[in-house]
């Protein structure tokens, strides 16, 4: 046979001519172009597509790759206080070891039998993150937190027959349009307000808000803005009296030191796994979780996938599989389930390794470092003149709001000068909360070093100190 | 078709006869706990600082204190890191797998050098508030991986932010409502149209979102019938979400009449192109008069599974629809990229940031190495791919392809055992099972089994003859199995991990166990 | 497993054996005559006359073969299993063949078998308080253990007569062998109730085809070993059923009658009304009272010409026949009066799917009004959820 110059693709075993002509012979067809019959004309594409040369070599690629990367900055590379739900913490090297082996990386949908690994993997994660929470019952991990806290309220709804949710107003902004888009025009989402002072839940807002409607009410803790919330319990046994819900959104690298929410009260607690093990990846590390008791009314209302442990016809042998994998609605027929499908299943194969590398002591540990190295900032920056830390008067974990209206300087200009020292600044919160004024959202974890915060102190003094009022 | 070594046209395949899946017989983590083990150390805390703030905990009130730890294990490093590798071990991944069992799911390589980049710092370690001016590369990324796509679909914008293709169809139904919202017919417009071989999500998604759903059965040709479209427009039309090829690999040639009849009738189309890969560079949603559509990065685009995510659905919309897209996009003013959060009709978000970076990344990456004629390239050889495995199939006893007045298939292929579960009992289950003692994964289909004993072959352009001839034999050899020793089959597997499970206790709220401590509680309880 | 088995409990360990100790019974029944009349023509083997006819023809005994494939699947159970049966052609000899020891009823049988001694020997499967009972026959059969047992007990069909219209069959003798271990064995709990219909033969072999529906027996339940069934994760039929009769009821107006047709999706539409109703025929409802019930064709044209009505129909039998088959009393007249525009048509997707995409039938009697209730139809079911689909005329 005639060799014929055309490419052949790497990724592409049979675009080697000679194997394509005996395919097509195997099939019984002349060209490619006739097993496309059944594509009318005139919905063909005709024109070759305006795409850019391809970069056929692995190293052409990198070299391109890498010139595109020269113009990110990392968080490696400058001392960053971002996070508001997305957050830099400690990767331990097993993490990616792990979720890097092609086993996980290229798996997807195989049955117990050819998935063994990821079933019991995820079930570990699963029992993992129960200890953490307290609590018995464990998804596969949805997409993220916002995801969790939506698919958290839609469960009170079918549990409950209720059709409106209170939301406290300290909620990430945009975590709330993802709930709103969510529950729209199903669940109606209502505000609650806060204690000015403190930031916690205003009870008697709340209370006037309560009606035979409220199918819940959600609540973070620690808050979006940082401050614990010690209300937990009366939130909790408001909302039963009323036959409503409590559910309550919660960052599990606080969980070694903070009580989980399953101990004041809350029926069902979300969150995000992303601090686990899991690296920033520009906002794309995220992965959400949902927990409830063991109860098979909140069960049935899962929609994500929970994997759970059964036996095999070998005694002694575990076996693993999809839990009521025929799930339907308990409460009121006249309501949908939600969808299942590719989540963030990887998420949680990371942070269950990242939990049973840590144990019980590590989580401890992070806990507490989180504690007194935040404090210590809070403790720093609150020194600087005209800046009040924290703008609420609560304890905080990770992260706080810093108050910098008295210095009459922007965020966004304090920022910028923050980043010629080397640091990115904490959020802008001025388009979030504009009633706030001049406030960012300051976020402290156990990679900083005093010496990365002392600088940070250092640096805002200097810029507070030499830019004048505008 | 079988045997130890076969040539067959030149190319060398071997049935995995003696296959046996690495069996670790592995505790659960639990299990390994020794007490005052660790598997990892966190960052110090600075004498300086422990004197400065004390112990950290004295500042938080006394409820809101845990008073014992998380029983979670303890465990040294290397430890924890044999257990997860030997569970990775009893993981069948695409890449030791010929994975063409998994239709619809589109399991094709995804190239290593892309994985490199994911790993870089300058894409792990890159916080997305951090300023614009320090991010510029990830958000060229996104902006060229938009255009690219703009290109492949002919639609006018694209957004990452769906966390998968479920999400992306979220984001598809909300700005339908949006838009007849804004219209003044929100109200009335109830109704979503779908397919009965449209991906699942697009029913549950349109459920979610209030709306009734209306979904079309197949005519014999196996195409959706668009009579019963014509029945089931009216005033009440929100929308049409719709697949094409649907699951059954059948192009269906009537698209444009049917984004036609439901313009007419007031309604936006949708397009779930999760099943794609046969079609890029050959036909656009564009040219079918679509409204949305969009692409699973991790199906079409090559970024991997990850054992269900995290993913990417990335959503494109014509240029009317814009305005409605999640905030914020990638704008580019010719020398900055930046994001725009002013779109005066958004849905709003559905999910924290911009989506899934890695998946975007690696799409990019995978874009770049292919070009134009390489993405064609990629649709032609899975879709020559596709119809050489049929023709085979269709040669095997008791496997039909379903709705068989339709011979043309694009890239993908709906079976039926429907002829060999009545001629021997043995199931397509049964099958799959057995498919696991070679090595294979083999899946049935999505419910509902409107095909009966179904199964689903998608090949992909990352399969080679040999390897494609290799899982063909071993369908044969199952054929076979089931017409000579059927209980061989229902038996299967016996070269797992795992031996049959007793799927009873999974099913039963007083046994079932989602977590180890549950699982302990209920044995307690048993005892 | 060894060590690390610290927490499992010694009786999960054995979890498997304790629950075989139970043992279970089986109760197994054959109709022997069964399927004779088909190899020789004949359109079934119901009455005496026939059946000698069909010997007279060579008919072979064939349900034996059949209940000898259905046990096969069952023998792995044989020390786990109670097998209680008939004697002799009724399940004796079938069981002791292939290797069981079963537990015999003692009865007089002639040699020839009727219809009664399926009745008594259902009745004694009752009374022996069987788990579960296997029966091989045809339509026939079930309508006899229908009349028998009805719902009282679970039971399953090996196919194995002339005539399947019936929804209690398994699709092969062995996967009926097949689902009643998986039943035993306590994987399937779930039960669902299907339909026993039945041809008059004496009208069949005229051409006359008149199925009716007769009741419904109670089947295990596991979707994919039932003909063409699985519909997915929501595949709780009564789950659907209840959702239908939820957005019908939703859509019920004041200004019209309602027509309800036989059958147990329109049952649930009923008790959602909370209204005494007939599983097996047709009643009447206005403002959500009672009119009439289990009427027939005169009286429903009495009770409803000058009203407006709307028909509320749900397909019935395998075949999937929306109107002539056990609803004869919906009349050519009764469907004119209402008008094409009023039928309301409702299914579950379970029904739907073992149509295995066939459209649905309408056999009215009249050619004229068949054809022109052909077409494409909005089914409910579920709630907020429709589909459309195609009926045809004969």
């Amino acid at each position: 046979m005639k060799k014929q110059e055309k490419k052949v693709y790497p990724y592409i075993p049979n675009s080697v001519p000679e194997i394509k002509e005996q395919m097509l012979k195997e099939i019984g067809v002349q060209r490619i172009e006739d097993l496309y019959a059944d594509i009318p004309e005139n919905l063909r594409y005709k024109n070759k597509l305006n795409l850019p040369p391809p970069l056929s070599s692995e190293y052409a690629l990198k070299r391109h790759m890498d010139a595109i990367f020269t113009k990110n900055k990392t968080c490696e590379e400058y001392i960053s206080f971002l996070g508001g739900g997305c957050y830099n913490h400690q990767v331990p090297a097993i993490c990616d070891e792990i979720n890097q082996r092609s086993e996980f990386l290229t798996a997807y949908a195989g049955e117990p039998y050819e998935d063994h690994g990821r079933f019991q993997s995820l079930f570990e994660y699963e029992s993992l993150m129960g200890e953490l929470l307290d609590m018995d019952v464990v998804n596969v991990p949805t997409y993220d937190w916002s995801q969790a806290a939506s698919t958290a309220i839609r469960m009170a709804e079918r549990i409950t027959g209720r059709k409106e949710i209170l939301v406290s107003n300290i909620i990430s902004p945009d975590r709330l349009m993802v709930i709103k888009n969510y529950c729209h025009p199903v669940v109606n989402v209502r505000m609650v307000k806060h204690c000015p002072e403190t930031g916690k839940l205003d009870l008697d807002d709340f209370k006037s808000k309560l009606s035979k409607n409220t199918a819940g009410i959600y609540f973070e803790n620690p808050s979006y803005l940082g401050f614990i919330e010690v209300q937990g319990q009366t939130i909790a046994d408001m909302a039963h009296e009323n036959g409503a819900l409590s559910i309550v959104g919660v960052d599990p690298t606080s969980l070694g030191i903070l009580t989980p929410p399953s101990q004041y009260g809350a029926d069902i607690v979300c969150g995000d796994i992303q601090g686990l093990g899991i690296h920033m990846f520009f906002g794309g590390g995220l992965g959400g979780f949902i927990a409830t008791h063991d109860d098979e009314k909140f069960v049935m209302e899962y929609p994500s996938r929970l994997f759970g442990i059964t036996t095999t016809t070998v005694e002694g042998e575990y076996g693993f599989g999809d839990v009521a994998y025929e799930r339907t609605s308990f409460a009121e027929r006249e309501e949908g389930k939600e969808f299942v499908g590719t989540h963030s299943a990887l998420c949680g194969v990371t942070a269950g390794v990242y939990l049973a590398l840590m144990g019980p002591e590590g989580m401890q540990e992070l806990g507490t470092s989180i504690l007194q190295k935040s404090q210590y900032a809070l403790k720093q920056i609150s020194a600087i003149k005209g800046v009040k830390a924290p703008m609420f008067d609560s304890s905080h974990f990770k992260e706080f709001v810093v108050d910098f209206n008295k210095t009459g300087h922007k965020i966004k200009d304090i920022n910028k000068a923050l980043l010629e020292k080397g640091i990115f600044g904490g959020m802008d919160l001025s388009s979030e909360f504009p009633e706030f004024g001049y406030c960012a959202l300051y976020c402290v974890t156990e990679v900083h070093t005093k010496k990365d915060i002392d600088h940070l102190r250092d640096s805002l003094t200097e810029i507070l100190g030499e830019g004048g009022q505008e | 078709m079988s045997g130890r070594k076969t040539m067959e046209n030149n190319s060398t395949f071997k049935l995995r006869e003696k296959f046996h899946q690495a069996k670790w017989d592995e505790p659960i983590i639990f299990e390994l706990h020794t007490p005052g083990e660790k598997g990892v150390l966190v960052p110090e805390v600075e004498q300086e600082i422990q004197e400065a703030v004390g112990d950290g905990i004295s500042a938080i009130p006394e409820n809101m204190r845990r008073k014992s730890n998380p029983a979670l294990p303890e465990v040294s490093q290397m430890r924890v890191l044999k257990h997860f590798l030997r569970l990775s071990q009893h993981t069948l991944g695409a890449d030791f797998n010929i994975d063409i069992g998994q239709g619809t799911c589109t399991m094709k390589y995804s190239p290593k050098i892309n994985e490199t980049f994911v790993r870089s710092p300058k894409a792990a370690a890159i916080h997305p508030c951090q300023d614009q001016d320090t991010v510029q590369g990830a958000l060229e990324i996104i902006y060229k991986l938009d255009s690219f796509l703009q290109e492949i679909s002919g639609m006018d914008k694209f957004t990452f932010q769906p966390g998968g293709g479920a999400a992306a169809i979220l984001v598809m139904v909300s700005i339908i409502q949006k838009y007849q919202e804004l219209r003044g017919e929100g109200q009335e417009r109830d109704e979503i149209i779908t397919t009965i071989f449209s991906h699942p999500s697009d029913a549950a998604v349109a459920a979610v979102k209030g709306y009734k759903v209306i979904t079309l059965y197949p005519d014999d040709l196996g195409l959706p019938d668009i009579e019963a479209l014509k029945k089931a427009v009216s005033e009440k039309t929100a929308g049409l979400l719709i697949t094409n090829p649907e699951d059954t690999g059948i192009f269906n040639s009537k698209i444009q009449e049917f984004t036609k009849i439901v313009h007419d009738a007031g309604g936006l189309c949708g397009y779930d192109q999760a099943n794609a890969n046969g079609l890029l560079g050959i036909t656009r949603a564009k040219e079918a008069d679509f409204d949305m559509c969009f692409f699973n990065l991790h199906k079409s685009f090559s970024s991997p599974h990850g054992c269900g995510g995290p993913a990417t659905g990335a959503l494109g919309v014509c240029e009317s629809l814009i305005d409605y897209m999640p905030i914020p996009l990638v704008d580019f003013d010719g020398n900055k990229y930046s994001l725009n959060h002013n779109l005066s009709h958004s849905i709003g978000k559905v999910r924290g940031f911009y989506g899934v970076f890695p998946a975007v990344l690696r799409a990019y990456a995978w874009v770049m190495s292919m070009g134009a004629e390489g993405l064609k390239e990629v649709a032609e050889v899975a879709v020559l791919n596709n119809n050489y495995v049929m023709k085979k199939i269709q040669e095997l006893k008791g496997a039909a392809i379903s709705y068989p007045k339709t011979q043309g298939r694009i890239e993908q292929v709906r079976y039926t055992w429907e002829k060999l579960t009545e001629d021997t009992g043995v199931s397509t289950e049964d099958i799959t099972n057995r498919m696991v003692d070679f090595g294979f994964h083999l899946w049935s289909s999505h419910h509902p089994w409107v095909v009966p004993q179904p199964f689903t072959i998608e090949p992909t352009e990352s399969y080679s003859k040999a390897e494609l001839d290799e899982y063909l034999a071993g369908l044969e050899k199952t054929v076979r199995e089931a017409y000579e020793d059927p209980d061989k089959v229902k038996n299967a597997p016996y070269q797992s991990v795992s031996h049959k499970i007793d799927h009873h206790p999974l099913d039963d709220p007083e046994k079932w166990a989602v977590t180890w401590r549950a699982y302990l509680k209920k044995q307690k309880k048993g005892e | 497993m060894g060590s690390h088995m610290a927490g499992l409990s010694e009786e999960a360990e054995k979890g498997g054996v304790n629950r075989a100790l139970n043992r279970k019974k089986l109760g197994f029944l054959i109709n022997p005559i069964a399927g004779m009349g088909g190899r020789v023509g004949l359109k079934g083997t119901d009455g005496r006359e026939v059946l000698e006819k069909a010997i007279a023809l060579g008919a072979q005994p064939w349900a034996r073969e059949r209940a000898l494939e259905a046990l096969k699947p069952l023998l792995r159970l044989k020390d786990e299993i109670e097998l209680v049966t008939y004697p002799s052609p009724m399940g004796e000899n079938v069981a002791l063949n292939i290797g069981f020891s079963p537990k015999v009823i003692q009865a007089d049988l002639r040699e020839a078998t009727t219809e009664k001694d399926t009745k008594r020997a259902a009745k004694a499967m009752l009374d022996e308080k069987v788990d579960l009972l296997l029966f091989a026959g045809g339509d026939g059969t079930a309508r006899d253990i229908c009349s028998a047992v009805g719902t009282s007990l679970v039971s399953l069909g090996i196919p194995a007569g002339v005539k399947i219209h019936s929804g209690v069959f398994a699709s092969h003798p062995v996967r009926a062998g097949e689902l009643a271990a998986l039943f035993l064995q306590r994987s399937i709990q779930r039960t669902m109730e299907a339909e026993v219909m039945d041809v008059d033969e004496e009208e069949l072999r005229r051409e006359i085809v008149s199925a009716r529906l007769y009741g419904y027996l109670k089947i295990p339940h596991v979707e994919r070993f039932l003909q063409r069934t699985k519909t997915g994760s929501t595949g709780n039929e009564k789950y659907n059923q209840e959702a239908i009769a939820a957005e019908v009821v939703a859509d019920m107006s004041d200004e019209f009658y309602y027509l309800v047709g036989p059958g147990t999706t329109t049952s649930a539409i009923m008790q959602k009304l909370g209204l005494d109703h007939s599983l097996l025929g047709v009643d009447l409802v206005w403002r959500n009272n009672l009119l009439g019930k289990d009427l027939n064709e005169e009286q429903i044209l009495e009770k409803i010409i000058g009203k407006p009505t709307k028909l509320i129909l749900t397909p019935i039998g395998g075949q999937g026949f929306l109107l002539g088959r056990g609803n004869q009393q919906i009349s050519p007249e009764v469907i004119n009066q209402i008008g094409k525009g009023n039928i309301i048509v409702v299914a579950t997707k379970q029904k739907i799917h073992s149509l295995n995409s066939r459209p649905l039938l309408v056999d009215t009697g009249e050619d004229s009004l068949d054809k022109n209730l052909a077409g494409y139809y909005r089914i409910t079911t579920g709630y907020r959820e429709a589909i459309i689909y195609k009926v045809n005329s004969l």
